[in-house]
């Protein structure tokens, strides 16, 4: 039986060899991108690909006398289902890099894997602190929540808010997202009276709206998973928390530009704080968001969109870096430092942490041509994760 | 302190409204339907489908899921259903199972597996002060209808030709049949009925709930603790059980919220501790 399964072995070695040798040939430079194409985080995925695709088709497909070829696999959102896919893009198809995670368990299932495999995984979405901590082939191009979060905490501080108070979907960012905020939000000289934790899986906010209401904080932050964010937002006007004189913040998850219409007019003049709105002003996004519409019509882009974007962007820049060399530990040397011009604004990945430094921005909720839009009346500038250190 | 009664007992209708029909199937026909969300999530999206596709009003839409979810149980019963009611209740729970994935996967192709978001009209939007608690004006409407469904159906049960010949094709089918009862239509009937209710409780839960392809799963917990603690015999049982734990589910939460989402559970099984045959069931029948 071991001898059997050791014959096979090398055989499918011998069978392998001539079969890597003409790739090699062609120059081919496999990226496999790993997004979530079924089941409720359907969406994100939708977004990535389009987003990586869109970078391709404008770019080209040759970087560095190499041909780039984009491997999308679906992981139904799913930790094993990452990992498998892990493993087989990495020891079959022979990627030189792997994109994609679009939630945070998905991608530290696949940590060990691309570090043993010395693979970089450019992290398009999953956005908890640590991810980047747990491999140093990880590099992010998307965001952390805490990053997202710290400006809205100063920015309401600023307001004259005293007290606040914290409602969260109970998992990884979540918890991120509340410390983020009571952290900041307390050193500007505030209160979080209460942090309210939801189950991740829960339909019924109404307790725990109704206890924010009950409070009377001057603020509350919200943060929830995109998916999960309509319902929220619907529940929270019914139960008239904006016009109990409670001012209702969040990072841009629950105004996500996929779904912002969806939502409906209720949320109109609700300030958030994130990296990315289809309605930011420069000239790069605009072009952006007009050739990601004739791409993909009836699709706006969102958050999760122009992180696929600049995903294929740092592994582009990477590889002409080392001059189409696709070893793992020179790609994510090169990734680190590089600063561009993305639709979002000018980003950088840090050289210390593999993570994205970019602008956040301040958006209120307003109509534009009868649609709903995340428009930026106020930014900070180049936001470091105020966790990692 | 009000407002959380109020919030629990509209929570605990919703559940009601969509369990009953459950109750109604496993009670009076001894028919284990696990794919009973299935017909309730029929519902919630034909509402999503007509007031966010068409643009039909809110109230049309209530009717119209239970008329459609009716249709589609009556349908499925006389092709699918009837086939296994003298079969063994293993046999019932893995094909209404299987039926449950079916639907899910089915849904998940045609609409997507995004939540669906269904925007209410404004006159059903906002609140309004009683007795100075602050009360969603939807929450009241889903408490007017259902209260109004199950009087409604206590009463059909109870008092009615119909109610009697059902209670009688239940018992013992065969003599209801020798009694020139016509046990197969009534069947049929009841069997549309449930799942019109559970289509009802779909449309009327989509603003609240919201609407994926998982909800028959998700909920099915739900209905099944509902069944557990209000017994099966009557139509009163399930609906205090129901109301019970919607309050105290959504007063757990807001009390102590550390522990809120497990409350229910506990309730669950210190009541089939103390009494396994249901909280409210007279007699254990069978």
């Amino acid at each position: 039986m071991i001898f059997r399964s050791i014959l096979a072995w090398a055989l499918g070695l011998a069978a392998g060899l001539p079969l890597a040798a003409p790739a090699a040939a062609q120059e081919t430079v496999k990226v496999g991108l790993i997004a979530t194409l079924t089941g409720p985080q359907a969406a994100s995925g939708r977004q990535k690909v389009a987003g990586a695709r869109l970078y391709m088709a404008e770019k080209g497909n040759m970087v560095a006398g190499k041909r780039i070829e984009l491997i999308i696999k679906d992981d139904t959102g799913v930790a094993d289902v990452t990992r498998r896919h892990a493993q087989e893009l990495i020891v079959n198809d022979k990627v030189a890099a792997l994109a994609g995670f679009s939630l945070t368990p998905l991608a530290l299932a696949v940590a060990p894997v691309i570090t043993q495999a010395k693979t970089p995984a450019i992290i398009m979405t999953a956005g908890t602190s640590i991810i980047t901590e747990r491999s140093p082939y990880f590099v992010r191009v998307s965001f952390t929540l805490p990053q997202q979060t710290v400006p809205v905490a100063e920015w309401v501080a600023k307001e004259g808010a005293k007290t606040a108070v914290s409602l969260v979907s109970d998992y990884g960012p979540g918890i991120d997202a509340q410390d983020a905020f009571k952290m900041r939000f307390e050193e500007r000289g505030g209160k979080v009276i209460d942090q309210l934790k939801a189950p991740l899986a829960n339909p019924e906010f109404a307790p725990f709206l109704q206890k924010a209401r009950d409070l009377k904080p001057d603020v509350l932050f919200l943060f929830v998973p995109a998916p999960t964010a309509g319902a929220l937002m619907r529940q929270v006007i019914d139960r008239g928390l904006t016009s109990a004189n409670i001012r209702v913040v969040g990072t841009g998850d629950i105004t996500d530009d996929d779904q912002l219409n969806g939502i409906g007019d209720n949320v109109l003049g609700l300030i958030t704080s994130h990296f990315y709105s289809a309605a930011h002003g420069s000239a790069a996004n605009q072009k952006f968001v007009a050739e990601f519409k004739k791409a993909n019509p009836g699709m706006r882009p969102n958050f999760i969109g122009v992180s696929g974007y600049d995903g294929m962007h740092a592994f582009y820049e990477a590889l002409k870096k080392t001059n189409g060399d696709t070893s793992g530990d020179k790609l994510v040397e090169a990734m680190k430092g590089l600063t561009w011009e993305s639709p979002r604004g000018m980003m950088t990945i840090d050289p210390q942490t593999r993570d994205v430094i970019q602008d956040v921005y301040i958006r209120k909720v307003e109509k534009k041509d009868g649609e709903l839009y995340n428009v930026e009346f106020d930014v900070v500038k180049q936001v470091k994760d105020p966790i990692h250190k | 302190m009000l407002t959380i009664l109020f919030d629990g007992v509209a929570y605990g209708m919703l559940l009601f409204v969509l369990a009953v029909g459950l109750c109604v199937t496993l009670g009076l026909m001894n028919f284990i339907n696990l794919a009973h969300g299935a017909f309730a999530m029929a519902g919630g999206y034909l509402t999503v489908i007509m007031m966010n596709r068409l643009g039909v009003s809110f109230f049309w839409c209530l009717p119209a899921a239970f008329l459609a979810s009716a249709v589609l149980g009556v349908t499925l019963e006389r092709i699918l259903y009837r086939r296994l009611y003298d079969k063994t209740h293993l046999d019932q729970v893995l094909f209404s199972i299987g039926l449950i994935f079916m639907s899910m996967a089915a849904v998940d192709y045609f609409m997507g597996a995004s939540q669906q978001i269904v925007n209410l009209p404004p006159a059903l939007s906002g609140r309004i002060e009683i007795l100075g608690a602050s009360i969603g004006v939807y929450r009241l409407f889903v408490i007017a209808i259902c209260g109004l469904l199950t009087v409604g159906l206590q009463l059909v049960i109870a008092r009615t030709r119909f109610g009697s010949r059902l209670r009688a094709s239940v018992d013992d089918g065969r003599v209801a049949r020798g009694m020139g009862i016509d046990v197969t239509g009534i069947f049929a009937l009841t069997f549309a009925f449930g799942s019109g209710l559970a289509g009802l409780g779909g449309a009327l839960g989509a603003p609240i709930l919201s609407m994926d392809p998982s909800f028959p799963l998700k909920y099915m917990i739900y209905f099944l603790i509902v069944i557990s603690i209000g017994g099966t015999t009557t139509i009163t049982g399930p609906f205090f059980a129901a109301i019970l734990l919607g309050v105290a589910d959504v007063a757990g939460k807001y009390f102590i919220p550390a522990i809120g989402g497990f409350i229910i559970y506990t309730i669950m099984v210190a009541v089939l501790i103390f009494r396994p045959q249901g909280l409210f069931t007279r007699s254990a029948k069978r």
